[in-house]
């Protein structure tokens, strides 16, 4: 997730914007916990206290809901990306649903989408790419230029096509809600 | 009752003698500091020691006890580096008696340059200066790091084996005095079984330094594969000076080991220093070898074999073991580890001995 | 050029642009990244006439700067917590030889008990080492500080450590201008050694001095600490004509002109309570914040000047001496000596608990009526404590204490 939050601070560095990412895991390993932030702004950052009223919350790794409190601090209008096949109902969070705005909660199979797309199970850029539609955050344009500097090569052009495929899902979901 | 009931199974090695230039025309045989002979040899065979524009790397002026071996050392072993390396050499000093008696502020008696840091850590600063160097484009000027036991062995045991590990352009000498000299004779990881030592004091149902414990820092370095491991002793100059000179035209991380006895610290005649020494490689205690990247190349062959108990008596600090009708047992067991090093590193041949000598141990 | 960038890549690419001659490293939490970048650079040649040398331990790391500094070659190596404590002896051998080595020290806790994450404990226990301590403020002066070091280090022929939050700084990813090597050449003249080991003028270093000279050469050292509150801040000048952007030099002063109450502090919490500092002064307080830059040495005067107008001051650390309390703010009331003044001890942000805008604001609250203890810790769970303090009265064998309040936290969350 340390990636992913570097990425959706190099974005918004493109676009010209103030970004602050940082992580508050401990020792490199595998399979640990870790929430990473990211703070972006107009102006420059100086606070370097946790994300504690989070604007977006994005759950890369859905085992994680029963055991930490992810959501902590949501904001009224805060958006909510999860990685998952599932429905808010299935994973329990259908009240966090309704308390959010419509359309701002919203759970995408991005495991699934980098696995097509990469052939490996890492989902980080797949999740920016779903962040760019939900939110409206940065460019989907951003991203892609973040995710090639990161990953130069076939690897960062085929997560950049993950990061555009969960994007365009992001945004026939959006639709469908819309329709409905 | 011997410790390595074992080992005397096995079969064993052989190796061949050390050749050092000169040394097949003139079997001259070293007593004291002076390499006698040397007006008997060619001048291209002489030693460096006996010319009379020798660097003196450590020159006059230091404060070093009268006979003291290290002093001795130092100064054959650095002049046979200078000399061979033209006088580009760079020279780092652990503490210890070496360090302290050369530089008594505000003088030094170094006539290299010359760096003293701390007491674990001169391989490391070495490994700096070697780096600084090699950064520098400056290859042609090379690192001699030395120091006592007490700092090769024990406390700067982790940075030489890492400067070793790395295989860094080092010559890194020990002079094994057996103890920490400098503050007062405390036992190092160096000090033999049996040995007083202000901390292995000659009381109790053990006296001395207790059996089983030690480390042989030639094997270790041998076991990190480097490109040159040797010992050596202020008994035979030729020979030290050989191998300093073999050292310094090789590059990577090469170690010599120098036995130096201390009058002081081992209650012994300042007379005696060259005796000991060429006693303690004559009773087999104090093996002189060469080895190359982990195997035993050379050694050097006893030429007159002598009982351990020749060697023990110049010695106050064996002096327990010859009291009240004496210490027949503990004796035996340090004759048994010397019979050990004569058949470990095969340093008896008969072709080798001395006319007149004759020897009985194989029958032991 | 400007980037978006790790704090840790930031200074290793600041550190490549100085030209090092010799890098040593070991590896240790948090500075992992900035020695792992170097070592990749290298690798790919891109440091030019470098070694960079894999050692065995921080006491070699420091001990083979020293090596290589008494040859005359530029030496950087970067530390942290339990890592600087192992190359102690070598620290202070290396100032007092006088080597004009930099040293990165990713702050970090020490144990025991052991913890990775951050605070200035580390290297406030070597305060009175003898080396330089300049404490950056954000990334960026973390890059820009690792310039003027070598600058400031070579004039004085003496160490540096440049001290940035573990994590905090060297994992948190903001923008950076980093220092062109052009601009660095500019500014950083090649290293001219006040002393070498030179087989053309060969001289003996590191005798063994006694009590005829001793107390001369440590006051040499103390003096020389004392120049350096000149030349820092004309450095930073220098620095600031060829980048064109304020860094380093001895403090930072914020809103504290007009201030009644001020808050010290050294390092990243600078950033968060600026942030706080506005707030409060939304709320009409009179309140301002002076970054310490320059710990060591200590720019006494200086101090003086930003705090003797105000009511009181608060000085935030991120260490403490035990037994005793605040280091900083024992510092601070040296240098108000004579004058009448309030202060108050704030110890936050040990181990790397978070230091929140919400609990400083509370803290502050009752602080700038005097409604606090002479030392605080900010966030005390003053339960675990008790629990602990009675468990202790009650048994003997009463266990680890580590363990035993990790235990009592576990409970709790279940």
């Amino acid at each position: 997730m340390v990636t992913a939050s570097d990425l959706i601070a190099m974005a918004a560095f493109e676009e010209g914007r103030h970004a602050q990412a940082f992580p508050s895991f401990g020792s490199e390993r595998t399979g640990a916990p870790v929430v990473a932030y990211c703070r972006i702004s107009e102006t420059p950052i100086r606070t370097r206290e946790p994300v504690l009223h989070p604007d977006l919350v994005v759950v890369q790794d859905r085992t994680l809901l029963p055991i930490l409190n992810v959501f902590s601090g949501l904001t009224e209008d805060g958006y909510v990306l999860i990685n998952s096949s599932k429905r808010s109902a299935e994973l329990g969070l259908s009240d966090l649903q309704a308390r959010q705005p419509a359309g701002h909660f919203m759970t995408i199979p991005a495991t699934d989408i980098a696995r097509e797309h990469t052939g490996r199970t890492v989902p980080n850029a797949v999740l920016l790419g779903g962040v760019a539609a939900l939110t409206g955050l940065y460019r989907m344009e951003s991203v892609g230029h973040a995710i090639m500097a990161r990953f130069p090569g076939k690897v960062g052009e085929m997560n950049v096509a993950a990061a555009q495929a969960a994007y365009d899902l992001v945004v026939s979901k959006q639709k469908e809600s819309q329709n409905a | 009752m011997s410790d390595f009931r074992y080992t005397t199974a096995l079969p064993m090695p052989s190796f061949p003698a050390t050749e050092i230039p000169g040394s097949e025309e003139t079997k001259f045989y070293q007593v004291g500091s002076f390499a006698i002979g040397n007006r008997l040899i060619e001048d291209k065979l002489l030693s460096i020691q006996s010319g009379p524009d020798r660097f003196n790397s450590l020159t006059s002026g230091h404060r070093a006890c009268q006979g003291c071996g290290e002093a001795l050392g130092a100064r054959y072993a650095l002049d046979a580096a200078v000399a061979a390396t033209d006088g580009q050499l760079i020279a780092c000093n652990a503490t210890g008696c070496l360090e302290v008696f050369s530089t008594p502020y505000p003088e030094t008696s170094w006539n290299l340059p010359w760096i003293h840091s701390l007491f674990g850590n001169a391989p490391a600063v070495a490994t700096g200066v070697a780096a600084a160097l090699k950064a520098k484009g400056r290859e042609d000027v090379r690192v001699v790091a030395q120091g006592g036991d007490g700092g090769t062995v024990d406390i700067g045991f982790g940075p030489l084996s890492g400067m070793f590990e790395r295989n860094d352009d080092v010559l890194y000498i020990c002079y094994d005095n057996e103890a920490y000299m400098n503050t007062g004779v405390q036992r190092s990881g160096a000090t033999p079984p049996a040995a007083r030592t202000a901390t292995t004091q000659p009381v109790g149902p053990e006296p001395g330094n207790v059996f089983g414990q030690g480390k042989n820092l030639p094997r270790i370095a041998m076991a990190h594969e480097i490109p040159y491991v040797a010992t050596a002793t202020v008994a035979d100059l030729h020979d030290l000076e050989y191998k300093v000179t073999r050292a310094m035209e090789m590059r990577g991380a090469r170690y010599l080991h120098v036995f130096v006895p201390c009058p002081l610290g081992w209650g012994s005649a300042s007379k005696d220093t060259i005796k000991l020494a060429r006693l303690a490689t004559q009773t087999g205690l104090f093996p002189v070898f060469e080895a190359e990247y982990g195997d035993i190349t050379s050694v050097k062959k006893i030429r007159r074999p002598a009982p351990v108990e020749e060697y023990l008596r110049l010695q106050r600090r064996y002096a327990h073991l010859f009291r009240k009708g004496g210490s027949p047992e503990v004796i035996a067991r340090l004759q048994a580890l010397a019979d050990r090093n004569i058949r470990r590193y095969n340093l008896i041949d008969e072709e080798s001995l001395d006319e007149f000598v004759k020897y009985e141990g194989d029958e032991k | 050029m400007l980037k978006q960038i790790e704090g840790s890549q930031a200074v290793a690419q600041a550190v490549a642009a100085c030209r090092p001659e010799v890098i040593c490293a070991y590896p240790i939490s948090p500075q992992t990244h900035i020695v792992e970048a170097l070592s990749a650079m290298w690798k790919k040649g891109e440091l030019g006439n470098c070694e960079y040398v894999n050692v065995e331990s921080e006491f070699s790391a420091m001990s083979a700067s020293i090596g290589a500094s008494a040859t005359g070659a530029r030496s950087y190596t970067a530390t942290a917590s339990q890592g600087l404590l192992f190359m102690v002896e070598a620290v202070y051998n290396a100032s007092g030889l006088g080597l004009p080595i930099v040293m990165t020290v990713a702050n970090r806790a020490i144990g025991s008990p052991i913890n990775i994450w951050n605070d200035q404990t580390d290297s406030m226990s070597q305060r009175d080492s003898g080396w330089l301590q300049l404490y950056a403020t954000d990334n960026q002066e973390a890059a820009d500080l690792h310039v003027q070091a070598f600058k400031i280090a070579e004039e004085l022929s003496l160490p540096v450590m440049v001290c940035m939050d573990g994590f905090i700084l060297t994992h948190a990813m903001e923008q950076v201008d980093i220092p062109e090597a052009a601009d660095v050449d500019a500014f950083l003249p090649p290293y001219e050694p006040r002393q070498v080991l030179d087989p053309a003028a060969p001289i003996s270093i590191g005798a063994m001095v006694g009590p005829e000279a001793f107390t001369e050469v440590r006051y040499l050292a103390h003096h020389k600490q004392l120049q350096a509150l000149d030349v820092i801040p004309r450095v930073s000048a220098e620095f600031a004509e060829i980048f064109g952007r304020t860094s380093g030099g001895l403090m930072h002063h914020y809103r504290t002109e007009d201030a009644e109450t001020i808050i010290v502090c050294l390092g990243s919490v600078t950033g968060t309570l600026r942030d706080v500092v506005d707030e409060r002064r939304e709320q009409g307080e009179r309140i301002g914040v002076l970054s310490i830059v320059s710990f060591r040495p200590f720019p006494a005067a200086a101090v003086r000047a930003a705090l003797e107008n105000a009511t009181r001051f608060i000085v935030l650390e991120k260490a403490f001496s035990v037994g005793i309390g605040g280091i900083v703010s024992s510092h601070c009331r040296a240098a108000m000596r004579g004058k009448r003044f309030i202060c108050h001890e704030l110890i936050a942000g040990l181990g790397g608990r978070d230091i929140t805008k919400a609990s400083l604001h509370s803290y502050l609250d009752r602080a700038v009526v005097d409604d606090v203890e002479d030392t605080t810790f900010l966030d005390l769970d003053r339960e675990l404590v008790d629990a602990e303090l009675a468990r202790e009265d009650a048994h003997r064998r009463s266990g680890a204490i580590p363990e035993n309040m990790l235990r009592d936290l576990a409970a709790r969350e279940n």
